[in-house]
């Protein structure tokens, strides 16, 4: 078989684990300030161990795309300390507050500017945004097939064969090649990478490319469909607990079995 | 000008899932707001019979594509289907559940029709005639409000079990109409070859009435017995932290949290888990929360209603002998 052509679209958020105290809402400019560092966001970190479990013992090339008004390269490099093989930069001033639509139409560009490609494989959604739109918008747009919740991949003659996660266990689901995929947290994290590796990679002199918008596509905010009317802090989420106190853990037992019955 | 509310009905295996009457209770209440119609599509096969009760909830119309094809549930039929049928009637909202059939349908719908979507939204209005949705970012750090731009028909998921049910009125009835549509088999590019149901019965997270989660508190795989034991006796579905799921005492899918499910139950009890922010981003929603945990600084007594502080490998054992007495 020939050469298996995987990319990964990969985001780069602001780490989803900062506490509530570093994030702030600007509400006049519309825009949410995370004071934290940034990483990949953890399903792209899914969906690009899934495509490096599949190459395992195959010919194969895996490109991570990432886009962006500006992306760190740092954070996506870790990418090819993970085993990618190439890393393309998608930035742009213009890339800067789109909705799912508009990232997907230059997703679409760049990867059509990439030729040949066999799979591409996204998060099933965003750490940031929590959207899920992206993965399967794209693959409307390029005409794939596709298949969302993947939590096993592997490759059979020329088709993908997915185990899709459903409420009631999984589904085996197949697609004839080129497909996009979407990948769930079930696959499991992305490998362990050694500190030497990964400095490697961070302090090495290998160069990334990096596309803008005249690179491949012209005018992605004149897509966009959704906009964003009000931005807020939470509503204070925390609850009045009442603490269930007893002498003994069978007294506090009793308690807690009062307020179970009383549910019922 | 685009008219109407429309909602999809959600079936599996001839029966129709309730939240399918989450969407349609909403889906009501929004066609009241803006002064339209309520109209459900329900698509299976042989399904026409359950098209009445959905009356009962408040569709002023439903529409049936029933064909062999649109049953099991695949995406591909469903979006084929589905886009005809709003190209052909143009309805000015559509809302469908954020259960995990939903989400997948929804991403894919917003691409066919090329129109905007809000997933996953936790509330919804009507303003000046136009949908706003409400969902939560960053993990629920931040909250939007958001509009379509010129977008029809404007699309939004709504998160399973936060919208109420209404009173099924039986004096209700809706028009009851066959959608005519193509199906073709050409848009069929998946196949789904097998399905490998968990035969354990138990009910998903994001679906379930009541959870029993347990943390890294549980200190090991085999010490999740005392959970099942006791969410057997009450109805509920174990879940757990992510740490426990990377720890490896438990599988991926029952990881609650951001990063994992996110999930409204009636009643959650977390066992032995701190509190980490994405994991309060995966409950914090559930109606009726408690905390059992030894550290009585953990996090997760700030979105609690009841904590019991003590030892969960003392209490939750007490506890279900206490939960036995009642039943």
């Amino acid at each position: 078989m020939k050469e298996l052509r995987i990319i990964v679209c990969a985001k780069e958020i602001p780490d989803p684990e900062a506490p509530l105290s570093d994030v702030s809402v600007d509400a006049e400019k519309m825009e949410v300030i995370v004071d934290a560092p940034q990483v990949i966001s953890p399903f792209d970190e899914n969906a690009l161990e899934a495509a490096l479990r599949i190459t395992e013992d195959m010919d194969s090339k895996i490109t991570v795309l990432s886009m962006g008004k500006k992306v760190s390269d740092t954070v996506l490099r870790k990418t090819l300390a993970a085993g990618a093989d190439e890393l393309i930069l998608l930035e742009d001033e213009a890339f800067e507050k789109l909705d799912s639509h508009s990232i997907a139409s230059v997703l679409a560009e760049a990867i059509k500017k990439i030729g040949e490609y066999d799979l591409v494989l996204t998060g099933r959604q965003a750490g940031d945004w929590d959207s899920g739109q992206v993965g399967l918008l794209l693959g409307e747009m390029l005409a794939l097939p596709c298949i969302s919740l993947a939590r096993e991949i592997t490759i059979e003659d020329g088709n993908v064969m997915v185990k899709k996660s459903i409420p009631e266990g999984y589904e085996l689901v197949k697609a004839r090649m080129p497909a996009l995929v979407t990948v769930s947290n079930e696959v499991g994290e992305l490998r362990y990478i050694s500190r030497t590796k990964m400095l490697k990679m961070m302090r090495g002199a290998r160069s990334i490319p990096s596309w803008n918008r005249e690179d491949f596509f012209s005018a992605p905010e004149e897509l966009l469909k959704m906009g964003i009317f009000e931005l807020s802090s939470p509503p204070d989420m925390g609850r009045d607990c009442q603490i269930l106190e007893g002498a003994t853990p069978d007294e506090q037992a009793g308690k807690l079995a009062a307020v179970f019955k009383a549910l019922r | 000008m685009a008219q109407g509310v429309w909602t999809i009905a959600e079936e599996r295996e001839g029966e129709i899932r309730k939240v399918t009457y989450e969407i349609v209770s909403e889906g009501r209440r929004l066609a009241d707001a803006a002064g339209q119609e309520l109209t459900v599509v329900l698509l299976g096969s042989n399904i026409k019979d359950k098209a009445a009760e959905l009356g009962h909830y408040g569709a002023d119309k439903v529409l049936v594509a029933d064909d062999a094809k649109l049953a099991p549930y695949t995406t591909d039929a469903y979006v084929s289907v589905i886009t005809e049928l709003v190209k052909a009637n143009d309805p000015a909202i559509l809302l469908i559940s954020a259960s995990v059939q939903g989400k997948d349908l929804s991403a894919r719908l917003s691409g066919s029709l090329d129109v905007g979507m809000a997933q996953d939204c936790t509330a919804f209005a009507i303003e000046d005639g136009n949908l706003v949705a409400t969902r939560p970012i960053y993990a629920g750090k931040a909250y939007a409000n958001v509009t379509f731009e010129n977008s029809w028909p404007q699309m939004a998921t709504a998160r399973p079990k936060l919208m109420d049910i209404s009173e099924p009125d039986t004096s209700r009835s809706a028009e009851i109409v066959d959608a005519t549509f193509s199906l073709d088999e050409s848009v069929l590019k998946t196949k789904v070859v097998e399905v490998l149901k968990d035969e354990s019965g138990k009910i998903d997270l994001t679906e379930a009435d009541k959870i029993v989660s347990g943390g890294r508190g549980m200190k090991g795989p085999e010490n999740y017995n005392i959970l099942e034991e006791l969410a057997d006796l009450i109805g509920a579905t174990v879940g757990a932290s992510r740490s426990a799921v990377d720890a490896g005492w438990r599988p991926h899918s029952d990881q609650v949290g951001q990063t994992g499910k996110v999930v409204s139950p009636n009643l959650y009890v977390a066992c032995g888990i701190s509190g980490a922010i994405q994991h309060l981003a995966g409950m914090s929603t559930s109606k009726v929360i408690v905390a059992i945990n030894k550290d009585e600084d953990a996090p997760i007594f700030q979105k609690a209603d009841y904590g019991v502080v003590a030892d969960l490998f003392d209490v939750v054992p007490a506890l279900t002998e206490e939960v036995k007495k009642y039943l």
